[in-house]
Order: structure tokens, then sequence, then C-alpha cells
């Protein structure tokens, strides 16, 4: 019975992090139409070049920000959280 | 004295590896864990960990003012040497960012800057030695992040607090909540923006390595001896990837945590009000001492 409670908790916290890594989509459609408009404006200035990139690169970062809180939550699910639950649950049991 | 300061400069480097080879037990196999504590000191409100990323933080601290001991001990105004030369451009390209970021009112921020960006850059590039990032480990980034809130928030009362209160309920008094959840979500999302960047970079690391061990057992397994012990695909494949997620990514994420300072710094201080203000009491006392004048020529 214990080793079914402790295969559940492993299975949960691998389901949780793999469904919260779906949050990488979005950063992904976001950058990319950020890196196309920035190659369509140097392709129109190129002289702009130097500041276009910089301007894309900052913009890059912080769109990343929202996979970067599922990676944080993916890393915590899978690194962190079976160690704490399963302790909770052999002090529950006893 | 050059070649002293040089030898300091590097020092705390050495001894960072030699601290690592001496206390952090060797981990058998690839194993992905966080920073190793050394000892605790035992506090009031519970215990206050000493562990690798602090350590390692300290080190590098130590490490970067020698440095800028040895490329400013001796300017001169002619004949300068190479080390004066890049000491000026450092200084010249810091001033330039923050000129072109924040405007001539900030141009002190300029130390604030060029040390935040020194010491994340240098702080993400210690794996290359082989030693903990202090930069993946949430509370060096998280302390950072929360020096950052301060100088915000300093600067948004700059105008007074019935302007710092207010400014939460634009641009209409019931979006206020929210306002007070983008205002506090500003230091983690710098925090978690950064630490996540490096810490995602080494466990991709560390998870390709293992790959890459495993992959080499099943092709050179069959030799015979150490040869088939020996992971010959982990020579040189790993550091092609280290050069982005350790050099590109390290180096990006210091300028941007520096340039997201810069901008939230200057966004959010309110100029307008802060210099009428300022006009306002410059006035002020030009009147008063205009009338204390009056007052002393009329007695």
């Amino acid at each position: 019975m214990l080793e079914l409670a402790i295969g559940i908790i492993l299975g949960g916290c691998a389901l949780g992090a793999g469904c919260a890594m779906i949050a990488g989509i979005g950063p992904g459609i976001g950058e990319g139409n950020a890196v196309a408009a920035a190659c369509e404006a140097i392709g129109r200035q190129p002289e702009s070049r130097s500041a276009v990139t910089t301007t894309m690169l900052m913009g890059c970062a912080v769109a990343e920000t929202t996979g970067l809180y599922a990676l944080v939550i993916a890393i915590l699910l899978i690194f962190v959280a079976p160690g704490r639950l399963v302790n909770i649950l052999l002090e529950a049991v006893g | 004295m050059t070649i002293l300061y040089l030898i300091l400069s590097i020092l705390p480097i050495v001894a960072g590896v030699i601290i690592k080879v001496m206390y952090v037990p060797v981990s058998d196999g690839i194993s992905i864990t966080g920073a190793h504590v050394f000892f605790t000191i035992d506090l009031p409100l519970g215990g206050l960990p000493v562990s690798e990323a602090q350590v390692n933080s300290w080190l590098v601290l130590i490490s970067l003012f020698f440095f800028c001991k040895f490329l400013t001990h001796d300017l001169k105004t002619r004949n300068i040497s190479v080390r004066q030369v890049i000491a000026e451009w450092l200084v010249k390209s810091v001033e330039g960012l923050v000129r072109s970021n924040m405007g001539e009112f900030f141009m002190g921020f300029g130390h604030y800057i060029a040390a935040i960006m020194g010491l994340s850059a240098c702080s993400s590039l210690l794996t290359l030695v082989g030693l903990f990032p202090p930069t993946s480990d949430i509370n060096i980034v998280g302390g950072w992040a929360i020096m950052t809130f301060i100088l915000i928030t300093y600067y948004k009362f700059k105008a007074g607090p019935w302007i710092y209160i207010r400014s939460f309920g634009e641009p209409v008094p019931f979006l206020a909540p929210l306002n007070i959840i983008g205002e506090v979500a500003t230091p983690i999302s710098m925090a978690f923006r950064h630490y996540g960047n490096v810490l995602s970079g080494s466990i991709i690391s560390v998870l390709i390595a293992a790959l890459l061990t495993n992959v080499s057992k099943l092709i050179f397994g069959a030799l015979p001896g150490i040869l088939g012990d020996f992971p010959f695909l982990r020579v040189g494949l790993p550091a092609v990837l280290s050069v982005y997620f350790d050099l590109f990514s390290g180096c990006l994420q210091a300028f941007i945590f520096a340039m997201l300072t810069m901008l939230y710094v200057s966004g959010g201080f309110p100029e307008d009000e802060y210099f009428k203000r300022k006009r306002l009491k410059e006035a002020k006392k030009n009147n008063n001492s205009q009338v204390i004048k009056n007052t002393n020529g009329g007695i």
C-alpha cells in the first residue's frame, strides 16, 4: 500500500512537471514574432542593426519570463517536491 | 604593485577551487543538487546556512575589487598604459549606457549599474572554472532584486508620498489591486528570470553529459579494460553547448538585469512632479530670504 502511495506521488510530480512545461509554447511563439519583426526592421533599415538587436534581446528576455516561471515550477516538482511529499506521507503513516 | 594586484584578483578564484576540492563531498556519478551548505550559524530566528553560493559570491566580490584596483591604481594623463585604456573604455561605455537609458539626472547610477553587471557576469562565468555559479541560487539573485526594488520605491517617493500612492490609481482607481500585484511582481520576476536562465543552462549541461556517457557506453562498451569505461563522447562535445549556456546566456542575463534596473528606476520616477516641487521649494526659499533681507533693511 505504501509503495502504491509513493508511486502515485512520484507519478503525479512527473506529470505535473510535464504539464507545467506546456507554458513553453507561449514564449516560443512570442519570441519568434519578436525576432521576425526585428529581421524585417533590419532588412528595411540595415544601419539601425545594433539598436534593433539590443532592443530585441531585451524584449525576448522579458517575453521569456512566463516560460521561466513554468521552468522553476517544473524543477521544483522534479527535484524538491517528491522528497518533501514522501516525508510528509511517512510522518502521517508513522 | 601591478603584478601584486593581478595575483590578488586571481587568488580568490583559486581559493574557491581549493575549498571546493577540500570540503564539498564528491557525488558518485552525475547528479543534480543545490549549493552545498558548509555550516549553519545559529541565530535567534532560525539558523543561517552559509552555502557554497554565498562563499563563491564573496570570492567574486574580492576578486573584482582587486581587479578594479589593478585597472585603476596608477592613472596618468599622458603616455597611458593598456590597463588605463581598458578602464577608461569600461567607464565610458557604462556612462553612455546610463545616459542613453536614464537621462542626465541619474548619472550617479553608473557605479551601481557597473557593479551589478560585473558581479552578475563574473558570477555566471564561474562555471568555466568548475565552481558553483552563485547566480543559479535564488537567494543571491533575490538579494540583488530586492536592492533594485528598494531603489525603485525610493525614487518613486522622491516627489512625496501622495504622488506615490496616487500612482497606484492610474489609469482608473479600481485597477489598484492589479497595480499593487504588479509592483510586487517586479523583483520576483527579475530574480526568477536571472536565476532560471542560469540554472536551466547548468541542468541541461548535466543532462547532456549524462546522455553522452550512456551513449558512449553503448558504442564503445565492447572495448577491453579501461577503454570500455572511458566516456569518449564527453570529450569536447559539451563544450560547444557551454558556449551558449554559460558564456552567452550568463553575459546576456547580466546585461538584461542591469538594463531592467535602469528602465524600472527611471520609468517609475515622477519627473515632472519632482521638478515642479523642486522649483516651488526654491521659490519659497528665495521668497523667505528676500523677506528676511527686507526686514533687516527696514530695521
